[in-house]
């Protein structure tokens, strides 16, 4: 099949352009439907995984330690994001403790291993075994992480419990603050420029 | 109206997974993948439409209930009470906590009506394909995308009062069925937004 290197198309609306040359950060806004496309990424692969790999140490203190603690009439209790979303799965409404698992704790973990295992092979411009599905799970699985939505339930949380409970914010809430944005840095970059920077190893 | 060529009149197509620019099959309903990430190509997935208003009806049927039914039991010292997403928004607004309670109307409430308006409307256009407000329907679509997402704030919100709460006989926090329906509302248009082609709104009379 022939293909056409240099060219892209703007996802959004079809239209076809030459391949730019960006510089970092930059990015093409398409001038027939106003949508920015093919942005090339502020970080080099050496932060980007740094990042990720921080992202990850925080993920896993952000699971651990509970969220906030609430006093009542002399008993106290904290609860993490796993028992939380455990609570979730009682009664008649039990089933909807799945996708809260998936969104907020499983698909986040996967998407940062999964950016972990490319990005270490991708340092060295080569590609990571099971290249291909990494990378089209990471499209894939990147509209369902939900963890800044998380952390405002949180916040709203405390506010609602606040009326009538004593409350103080746990260990796990100010992870779960810098995980949110350390999140955001890694899963912002267009991934699909890892295609490209990798394509020598494949030719040669 | 820019006179930049079109991927489809050009005859190629843009991979969806890794952007590769391939020659389109011929004839055209012919299937054919990526051959750089294996992906299969569409020239356009037309039958999303059809998919999209399925999702989009079974989550305007989900709503009824979410909004009807309870999404949260609260017992206070033996007194129990059952409060749906509106009542939580109402208790809010008269404690004095009016940010608040504007935050949660906009997720639960204002999000959820506003997709069911934007999609419906992409998709009555995209049989049509008018020319009207191309440029407008664009930003709209993206827009569903960006922020559909935060309506599973009362679900997240619901969890963690439920996680917490769990003083016995003394005050007690349940999840109700409403905040099944609720989430299911959030995937089912998150689901049928990403069904919906958004190139189909630039297609047909280009000139």
């Amino acid at each position: 099949m022939k293909v056409f290197p240099n060219l892209v198309v703007c996802e959004h609306c079809d239209a076809v352009y030459r391949r730019p040359m960006l510089a970092p950060g930059e990015s093409v806004r398409c001038e027939v439907c106003a949508a920015s496309f093919h942005r090339a990424g502020r970080l080099n692969v050496d932060r980007w995984l740094a990042l990720t790999v921080a992202a990850t140490v925080v993920y896993v203190i952000a699971n651990v330690c509970p969220l906030i603690r609430i006093s009542f009439k002399g008993l106290h209790n904290e609860a993490t994001l796993w028992q939380s979303v455990a609570a979730l799965a009682h009664g008649s409404a039990a089933l909807i403790a799945v996708p809260a698992a998936l969104t907020v704790i499983v698909i986040p973990l996967l998407h940062m291993l999964l950016l972990g295992w490319v990005l270490l092979h991708a340092r060295r411009g080569r590609r990571a075994p099971g290249f291909h599905i990494a990378m089209k799970l990471l499209v894939v699985l990147r509209p369902w992480s939900m963890l800044e939505v998380a952390l405002i339930g949180i916040l709203v949380s405390v506010i609602k419990l606040a009326g009538f409970l004593y409350v103080t914010p746990g260990v796990g809430l100010w992870a779960i603050s810098v995980l949110t944005v350390l999140f955001t840095l890694i899963a912002g970059p267009d991934i699909r420029h890892l295609w490209d920077s990798t394509e020598s190893a494949v030719r040669s | 109206m820019s006179t930049r060529p079109r991927a489809l009149e050009l005859g190629v197509i843009g991979c969806h997974t890794c952007g590769l620019v391939c020659a389109a099959p011929s004839p055209a309903n012919q299937a054919a993948r990526c051959p750089r990430c294996g992906e299969v190509l569409h020239a356009r997935r037309s039958d999303g439409v059809s998919r999209a208003w399925a999702l989009l009806l079974a989550a305007m049927v989900f709503y009824i209930p979410a909004n009807m039914l309870p999404v949260m039991y609260t017992d206070m010292l033996g007194h129990g009470s059952n409060s749906t997403i509106c009542t939580g928004i109402i208790e809010f607004w008269k404690a004095g906590s009016y940010g608040i309670a504007l935050v949660i109307f906009i997720a639960s409430v204002a999000v959820p009506c506003a997709k069911f308006l934007i999609l419906g409307m992409q998709l009555i256009t995209a049989r049509r394909h008018p020319r009207w407000a191309r440029r407008e329907r664009a930003r709209l679509y993206r827009l569903v995308e960006i922020v559909g997402y935060w309506s599973m704030l009362d679900v997240l919100v619901v969890a963690i009062v439920a996680g917490l709460v769990k003083f016995k006989a003394l005050a007690d926090i349940e999840p109700r069925l409403g905040i099944l329906f609720f989430g299911g509302v959030v995937i089912l248009t998150m689901l049928a937004a990403m069904q919906f082609d958004p190139r189909l709104i630039w297609d047909g009379n280009e000139t």
